[in-house]
């Protein structure tokens, strides 16, 4: 059989774009823009941006980087562990250090501040902000400053409330994101297989994550094909009713498409129960040692800082 | 159709008499008899909708008969006789099936995931699936995919994957449905090859296709279904150059040609496989 791969394609720098799988063949991308985007234009550009995203995520995960070259178990591990610590942690200096850890972990590991900017701290910061900014003038406490005509009064307690709230969720939300950005999927699984989560769930996430390619692909080449028929543009009833419609016929390919997957699994001998290979080996390196070492002595530092209360206090 | 009266002398792999099956309403296969014998390379030719896909469905005991008998290996194959676990253990071991659609059957994370899962499921030891997917991987030349994730690959890298997949579990019998279909001319003759390679070996192989160019070379005898009946079988040479049957059963087309003199010809057509062996 060895024939069979004389026409192996070879990697290329490309290769991690799914654009040579299904962006290329988009008719939209580096399309032109007539004015107003359309309704289904806007939903390609969207699954399109998804999927280029994603493609994104997998080149950064490949790449050189400090997270990058740790064991994914220990790097899942030590960055939960922070996110667990930036959760509880009691003090705003602790806190703080937290996040400046978090963002130069990030840096460290090829990821920008724009790049976090965009996809956590902006999102995190719109959304906590919407709960905290109510905090800052309704926690009762010592004035600080009041608010001229509104006769609202910002106290110190609120305003502590509030870094807090935004500050955790911001920390949080930056060490999560550095687990998912700087580990290739199927590595952060098979961490979290071997870190005792169960089989079950870590089956059903594979496939999720598999399956959500395929439904995009599906979805853009029906949107597609959509467009290619409409003729001018259509009022808010059709679009709504194209809408439906598509998402009619994407569940049903959806649901097509579990039952062939059952059957191919039960054609390869699956009997009900998930049976999983653990392929890592253990290397144990001084970097990953080092690595976690340095995550629980910061965590440990930050958990410590809430004995610390003059310091607690004062800020 | 008498089943007995396909290769009389060879031991049987399947047997259908009057294998009757329908999806829902709609009828699918319609009073089939056929023997497919054990160590042969059998090609099920057919248009679209014919019945190949549910015929080998059937041989892969993922549906079974509405009405009719249908055995493996000897033994009677029925829904109920599958839940037994020692029978379904050994099917499943001896019967491979590669589906049309790669995409229905990679759905692990990994090129690696996706051929460690059947031997898993079938209970080996670790350090023998290691072992065989080592072997597989080189065997089909896809080392360099091992953790890549399967949407990730070209559609012939799929296929290959797939086929390994399947392989990876030696079964005695291959089932593969449109092999060819979808693929660029390279990965098309990448995969004939192998088929091809598979003639003589002992394995039983199924192939359903409508590639007729691929018949002569991966096939040692035919069926040919229509509407879910089969309407005839022989050697490929026999089939193939039967060219009435292959127009009844539209494996075959006119084609127009017009001329330099201006007049109109009609040929009969089917697409070449280029290095597949046999031509128009």
């Amino acid at each position: 059989m060895g024939a069979v791969g004389r026409s192996a394609r070879q990697p290329t720098r490309d290769d991690g774009r799914l654009l040579k799988t299904v962006g290329e063949q988009s008719y939209l991308r580096g399309g032109h823009r007539h004015g107003r985007r359309d309704f289904l234009e806007r939903l390609l550009r969207g699954l399109l941006d998804a999927m280029d995203h994603t493609a994104d995520a997998e080149q950064l995960a490949a790449g050189p980087g400090v997270l990058q070259r740790l064991d994914p178990r220990i790097k899942t591990l030590g960055l939960l562990t922070l996110v667990v610590t930036a959760v509880f942690v009691k003090s705003l200096v602790a806190l703080g250090g937290l996040f400046a850890f978090a963002t130069a972990l990030a840096l460290a590991s090829r990821m920008t501040l724009r790049r976090l900017a965009g996809q956590v701290w902006t999102g995190v910061l719109l959304f906590t902000g919407v709960l905290a900014v109510p905090a800052i003038f309704l926690v009762p406490g010592d004035a600080l400053v009041a608010v001229p005509l509104l006769d609202w009064t910002i106290t110190r307690q609120g305003l502590r409330g509030a870094a807090f709230l935004v500050g955790r969720a911001e920390t949080a939300a930056t060490f999560a994101l550095l687990v998912i950005l700087t580990t290739p999927w199927p590595q952060v699984l098979k961490a979290l297989r071997s870190l005792g989560v169960p089989l079950v769930l870590v089956a059903i996430l594979g496939m999720t994550h598999r399956y959500i390619f395929v439904l995009l692909e599906n979805s853009v080449q029906l949107f597609e094909a959509k467009r290619s028929r409409v003729m001018g543009p259509l009022s808010g009833p059709e679009r709504r009713r194209m809408a439906i419609a598509s998402v009619v016929v994407l569940l049903e390919k959806s649901l097509h498409l579990a039952t062939e997957i059952h059957l191919a699994m039960i054609a390869r001998g699956y009997r009900g129960e998930v049976h999983l290979l653990d392929e890592f080996r253990t290397r144990t390196r001084t970097w990953d040692w080092i690595a976690l070492a340095s995550f629980l002595a910061v965590a440990a530092i930050a958990i410590g800082w809430q004995w610390l209360p003059s310091i607690g206090d004062r800020i | 159709m008498e089943a007995a009266a396909v290769h009389p002398q060879t031991a049987s792999a399947f047997e259908l008499l009057d294998v009757h099956y329908a999806y829902q309403d709609i009828p699918a296969f319609n009073g089939v008899s056929l023997c497919i014998p054990a160590g042969q390379c059998i090609a099920l030719l057919g248009a679209n909708g014919s019945g190949k896909s549910t015929l080998l469905r059937l041989l892969a005991a993922l549906c079974f008969p509405d009405r009719g008998r249908l055995t493996a290996f000897g033994e009677d194959l029925s829904a109920e006789r599958m839940q037994q676990e020692a029978l379904a253990y050994t099917f499943r071991r001896r019967v491979g099936l590669v589906f049309q659609n790669p995409e229905v059957q990679l759905f692990n994370p990994t090129v690696f995931d996706e051929l460690a899962f059947g031997p898993l499921q079938l209970g080996w030891k670790r350090e023998e699936i290691l072992r065989c997917l080592d072997a597989m991987l080189a065997e089909f030349s896809i080392v360099h995919l091992k953790h890549h994730s399967p949407h990730r690959l070209s559609g012939g890298e799929k296929k290959r994957v797939a086929l390994a997949s399947v392989l990876i579990t030696r079964p005695e019998v291959l089932l593969l449905d449109e092999p060819t279909a979808a693929l660029d001319p390279c990965s098309q003759s990448d995969v004939v090859r192998f088929l091809a390679g598979c003639r003589g070996t002992g394995r039983t192989v199924v192939t359903a296709t409508h590639n007729l160019d691929i018949v002569a070379e991966i096939a040692d005898y035919c069926f040919v279904l229509q509407a879910g009946r089969l309407v005839a079988q022989g050697a490929p040479k026999d089939i193939l150059g039967d060219g009435a049957l292959l127009r009844a059963t539209q494996l075959l087309h006119a084609h127009w040609h017009v001329h330099a003199d201006g007049l109109a010809h009609i040929h009969d057509h089917r697409h070449h496989l280029a290095g597949a062996g046999t031509g128009t």
